[in-house]
This record gives structure tokens, sequence and C-alpha cells, in this order.
């Protein structure tokens, strides 16, 4: 009869404290049910359901072609510019869309968080990784495209999951800022799109890297997206822009962004239920 | 570990009241649409939020709570509204940290705030089942197992593979319910959500809570339902404006507390003129309950009488005025109706510009344990209705200290008088 029992302490917490993994660890089932529920509903009453997934990128990508590709004859490192532009668009909405969401979904699951304890993390964290799902449907067309101009992919292919994680981790990283100060300031919630928008521009997805001349594009690469597109298009395309340098400055980058993220949103964490 | 489940010492909650400076000229206004944001970024940076200098009205929810529960112990928490139960409970279930002070539990918690929270509309119930039992700390493997058992228990088979946003409002809450049903940690915390619904289904969730008490479990219990926490609950802790008024068996502290509620008038209603309009002949000022000895009061004993107390202003001379309220109980029933007319002295009579207050003495031993609510009315009799004010104040008739059979069927509850032959 006699088992050990868990003992829990409450009192309160001051400046910044640990992360607790290991708490969000045993909470991994709930965590998962948050996906599920995430994934199950995000196309639940709309006409086209899942072809959402992708018509933003390919959209994206048909106007980018027309304006920047026809008009502009924006260089593309001899890839074709649809091609080009589509294979930054898929990453690239996997990020925007994860940002946009978790974001707000501390605000959303206000419920939640008033009525259950658990660890809050696990909303957001919930919220990026159910956008895996549009994430792979995407990167099917991205493959039907592919074939059509006939581009074998490199042998580089096997770096994608390492090049998919930063676009989480740089996804995370920025949501957890933004969705703590969301609970307070629904502030966030005009930034967003807005932040989106011009961050659409600061990264390569409409023009190549190679623009830039040498110790600007490494300077350049501390955005995060900057490594991941470059990345996505070496690994697939086989685009001579070896990203060696600018992978390893966008990942340590990706990594700042995550870290800070989560003690910030840890040190903001108990005052969530009070002020949500 | 010892035989203590839930150990509370000296826990204090406090809470900035959002209150925010008011500015004062547009040239301040103007000046602080540029300076302020700089030095809010400047706090946000720094962790702090920005409650420093600009809220500083500061409330006690909760101060200076120490308690000890000790295992397999049913603990029932009341106070009027705003005493900081649901902060006592909140802290416990780690929502909101403590201020100062410190609780420490041993075992495994689960804490009831809400039922069905978490419910997704778009989802069918066998998927919210899943997601709120998650939601509530059950493993998955453990859901598997109860799942026949909950949908059993929720009466909602046939519909078990439905969205749940088309069921009606009784299905959901039983699910709802039936999912919480089925936690069972070795420490339940529980809000008085669980009153909720027909009252079939309250006294489902009484029987339940009633079984897992039973079972040996730590259970502390928030509610308002006194007759509830007497039956449920062995000891009973008072709070009162945040702080432990008292604690001891249960049918001691609800008395106390029932007695203490005279003088308390939260539920009290009072309404200025600014809120009717101005061209009303009969404006009411205030509506509330007294004990037989005057004073204001919101839970009423079931065997004593009380008073209804209406306070108006009449503005033009009216003949035949009827002052009225009615009284419904929780399902929409009402229950009666009363009229200050029905008092023969003010038949006919004129009431002159002036302030009055209609007083209506309601009968011991007559209204079922509850809670009720009452709207007030002003009309002329058959020629006109002239005011009319919804549900301005509500008040609970406790059972606490006389052996009402529970069982009983009907709107009220009178007794009468029997005689006995044999």
């Amino acid at each position: 009869m006699e088992q050990t029992v868990q003992v829990i302490r409450i009192e309160r917490s001051r400046g910044w404290v640990a992360l607790q993994l290991k708490e969000l660890w045993a909470y991994r089932e709930l965590l998962y049910f948050l996906v599920w529920r995430d994934v199950k509903v995000r196309y639940k009453q709309t006409a086209l359901g899942v072809s959402w997934a992708i018509i933003q990128p390919v959209f994206t990508m048909v106007v980018f072609s027309l304006f920047f590709g026809r008009l502009a004859k924006m260089p593309s490192d001899g890839i074709p510019y649809p091609l080009f532009s589509y294979a930054a668009l898929v990453p690239w909405t996997f990020f925007s869309h994860g940002l946009t969401l978790a974001s707000n979904s501390l605000v959303g699951s206000a419920n939640l968080i008033k009525k259950v304890y658990f660890p809050r993390l696990a909303i957001p964290i919930a919220s990026v990784t159910s956008g895996v799902i549009d994430f792979v449907i995407a990167f099917i067309v991205l493959l039907g495209m592919m074939i059509y101009y006939g581009i074998v992919p490199t042998l580089n292919v096997i770096w994608l999951p390492l090049l998919l994680l930063i676009t989480f981790i740089t996804s995370l990283g920025v949501s957890l800022w933004l969705s703590a100060l969301n609970v307070q300031f629904r502030d966030v919630r005009y930034m967003i799109p807005f932040l989106t928008q011009l961050w659409l521009f600061a990264t390569p997805i409409a023009y190549p890297s190679s623009l830039l001349s040498e110790p600007w594009r490494t300077l350049y690469s501390l955005n995060p997206m900057v490594g991941v597109v470059e990345g996505f298009r070496w690994a697939l395309l086989g685009t001579d822009t070896a990203p060696g340098p600018i992978l390893i400055v966008s990942s340590l980058a990706a990594l700042a962004l995550l870290v800070g993220g989560a003690f910030y949103f840890r040190r903001l964490e108990k005052t969530f239920a009070d002020v949500v | 570990m010892g035989d203590i489940a839930i150990r509370v010492q000296g826990i204090s909650k406090q809470y900035r009241l959002g209150k925010k400076e008011r500015y004062q000229t547009l040239r301040d206004t103007l000046a602080s649409t540029f300076t302020v944001p700089f030095q809010r970024v400047g706090r946000l940076l720094r962790g702090e939020g920005l409650d420093v200098a600009e809220r500083n009205e500061l409330i006690w929810a909760l101060k200076d709570i120490s308690v000890e529960l000790r295992r397999g112990e049913a603990i029932g928490v009341i106070g009027a509204n705003g005493s900081g139960k649901s902060t006592f409970l909140k802290i416990l279930s780690r929502i909101t940290e403590p201020t100062t002070g410190f609780a420490e539990i041993y075992g495994r918690v689960g804490s009831l705030l809400e039922v069905g929270t978490g419910f997704h509309p778009e989802l069918t119930g066998r998927e919210n089942t899943y997601l709120n039992g998650a939601i509530l700390g059950m493993k998955r493997g453990e859901i598997d197992r109860k799942f026949d058992e909950i949908v059993a228990f929720s009466e909602v088979e046939r519909f078990i593979d439905t969205p749940v946003k088309h069921y009606s409002s009784g299905m959901y809450l039983r699910l709802a319910f039936a999912v919480a049903a089925h936690l069972d940690p070795e420490i339940l915390l529980v809000d008085e959500v669980l009153a909720v619904g027909d009252a079939g289904f309250q006294k489902k969730c009484l029987g339940k809570m009633g079984s897992v008490t039973k079972e040996g479990r730590t259970v502390l219990l928030v509610s308002h339902n006194m007759g509830a926490i007497a039956q449920l609950c062995a000891r009973t802790i008072h709070l009162e404006q945040g702080r432990l008024k008292c604690i001891g068996p249960s049918t001691e502290v609800v008395s106390a507390y029932l007695s203490s509620s005279i003088g308390d008038d939260v539920k009290s209603s009072w309404f200025t003129d600014s809120s009717k309009p101005n061209h009303a002949e009969v404006r009411f000022s205030s509506a509330r309950l007294l004990s037989v000895d005057e004073q204001p009061l919101s839970v009423v004993r079931f065997d004593s009488a009380f008073f209804v107390e209406i306070a108006y202003a009449v503005t033009v001379p009216i003949r035949d005025l009827s002052v009225s309220y009615k009284v419904h109980d929780t399902q929409g029933n009402l229950v009666f109706e009363a009229m200050d007319t029905d008092m023969p002295e003010w038949k006919g009579r004129v009431r002159e510009p002036g302030q009055y207050r209609s007083i209506c003495e309601v009968l011991p031993s007559f209204l079922k344990p509850g809670r009720y609510r009452i709207s007030l009315g002003s009309f002329v009799e058959h020629v006109k209705m002239i005011e009319k004010q919804e549900s301005v104040l509500s008040f609970d008739v406790s059972e606490v200290g006389y052996p009402l059979n529970p069982g009983r069927l009907g709107i009220v509850s009178p007794v009468l008088q029997w005689k006995v032959i044999g």
C-alpha cells in the first residue's frame, strides 16, 4: 500500500523560472490531443477544405511569377521562377501560419487557461505542430512541380527534416514571445499580419539571396528563414548557393529565439490566468 | 507522508484592480501617446508587465489562509460572492499563484472548476470525451477503459458520433459531467459549477459526489448549496472577505454562516433613478430580503418567515396602484406572485407622490430549499402596466436545520397540518 506519493508544492515563483521540460513531457498526451484537435477542426465547415493548404502558397507563387518573374525579370539561380518561388513558399507558409495561429493561441484558449492546470507551453507548441499536415500537402505539390520541370533533387534532400525542424523552431520561438505578450496586449494581434508581411520581403522568397554580396549575406541570415529557404532550394533544386555558413548562422539565430522565447514565456506564464 | 493530503500555510493572494489613470488634458494625452509606448516596451523587455505604475489599487482576494486536510476527508468551502472561494480553489489547482504562503499537496490532484472545459463544438461526442479527458489529466488508456461507462452515464449513446454543437444543452452537460465524474485522482477539487442543469441532473451529480466522498478520496468542495455541503462534507471552511472566518463541523459552520449572512446585503439590489426612464410614474429604488428582526439577508432558512421589501418613488398621484413581485425558481417556474393591493386598506385609494416601501411577509416552511429570483412590477389593475424589473434579486432557501424529505415533488413544499387518525 505504501507507494511513493507525488508532492506538489504551490508557492509564488520569482523572476526567471525553470522550463520544466520534464513536466511538459509528462503532459505529452495532452499535447497530442491538442494537435489532433487543431488538425481536425482546422478545415471543418469550409467549402474548400484541405485545399486551402495548397491554395495559399500556389496563388502567391502565381502572383510572384507574374510580377517578379515575368515583369521584373528577377534572377532565380537558374531555376524556373515558379519552382524557385514555390520551393521557398512551402516552408514559408508553414512558418507564417504557425506564427499566426500560435501567437493567438493563448488568447484563444483563455477558457482552458482559467479552468485547468497544465504546462501552458503545450498550447503554442500544439498550434505550430498542427501545421505540419498542411506542410506535407503543400510539399506534395512541390514534388509534382519538380517532376513537371524535370528537376531531380540532389542527395542533399536528407537535410530536409533538419530544415523543417529549423522552420518549426523559428516559428515556435517567435510565437512564444508574441503569444505571451498577446495575453496582456491585444496589440499583438494587429501586429502579426504586418510582421509576417515585412518578414516575407526580408526573406529571399521572391528573389535569390545571391543578390547580396558576402559579408552582408551572412549577416542577412540572422533571419533564420533565410537559411531555411536557401536550404530548401539547395537540397531540392540543387542551387549552388551552398548554404553552409548561412545555415549555421540561421540555426543559431533560431535556437536563440526559441530559448529566449521559452524563458520569457515561462516568466510571464504565472500571470496568464489572471490577465487573459 | 502521514495522513495529510493538503497542507495550506498562510496563503494570500493579491490582485490589482485594473484601474487606469485617466488622461487629464489633450496635451497630456498627446504627449503620453508618444512616450508611454516606449516606457511600456522597456518594462516589457524586462518582463515586468505593465502594472507597476499604471494600476496601483490592490486588493487581497485571500489573506493568510492556513488549513490542513486529512487523507480521505471531504471538506466544504462556503462564503458570500467575492469571499475568495474560487481564488482559493484556483491556487490549489495551480491555475494561479499565491502572492505569499505555500501549499503542499500529497497525491495526484484532479480539479473540476467547470464541466466540459475545452469541448469543441465541431468535434463529436466521442472526440470531445477524449479531448476533455486528456485536458482533465486522464491518460489515453484510462479513457479507453472507461469510455463505455462514461457514455452510459451520460445517456447520449445515440449521438456519441454527432458533433456536440447539435446537442441540446442538457445532453452537452450530461456528457461533460460524465467525463468529469470518471476522473479519479486521489484528491479532488470541485467548484460549484457542478450544480447546473435540471433538478434530475443535479441530483445525479450530487449522488456521484456522495459516492466519491464515500470511497475515501480527499475532496474539497466549493458550493453555494448549503444542503449539499452539509450532506457531503464533515468539515466546512467559511471564508469571509478573503479571510478564514471559521472552520469546523459542517452543520455548525453552515448555520453560523446562515445567521451571519444577516447584514450582508450583497444580494440586495439597489438601482438609481438614472438607470430608468424619468417619466415613469413609479420608480423602483431597491428591493431586498429582510429577516423577521429586519436585518437584510440573502439566505433564508426554510423554517423561518422573511420579508420582501420593495422601495419606490411615486411621481404623480395614482389611484389603485399595485406593487407586485414574482418569485421564479431556477427551472423558470413561476412559484407565486404577490401584490400589495391584496391588503384591502389600499384598495381604491390614491397614492400621492412620495417615497414608499411595500413590505410583504412570506410564510415559513413554504418555499422548497433552492435558489430563487425575484422580479418586480407595478400596475393599475385592469388599466395599465406601469413598470417591470426582471430578476432584480436572487436568494437561497436553505434546508439546514430542518429535516425535510428531499425527494418531495412539487414546486413548493409547504409544511401543512396533519391529523393521523388510527
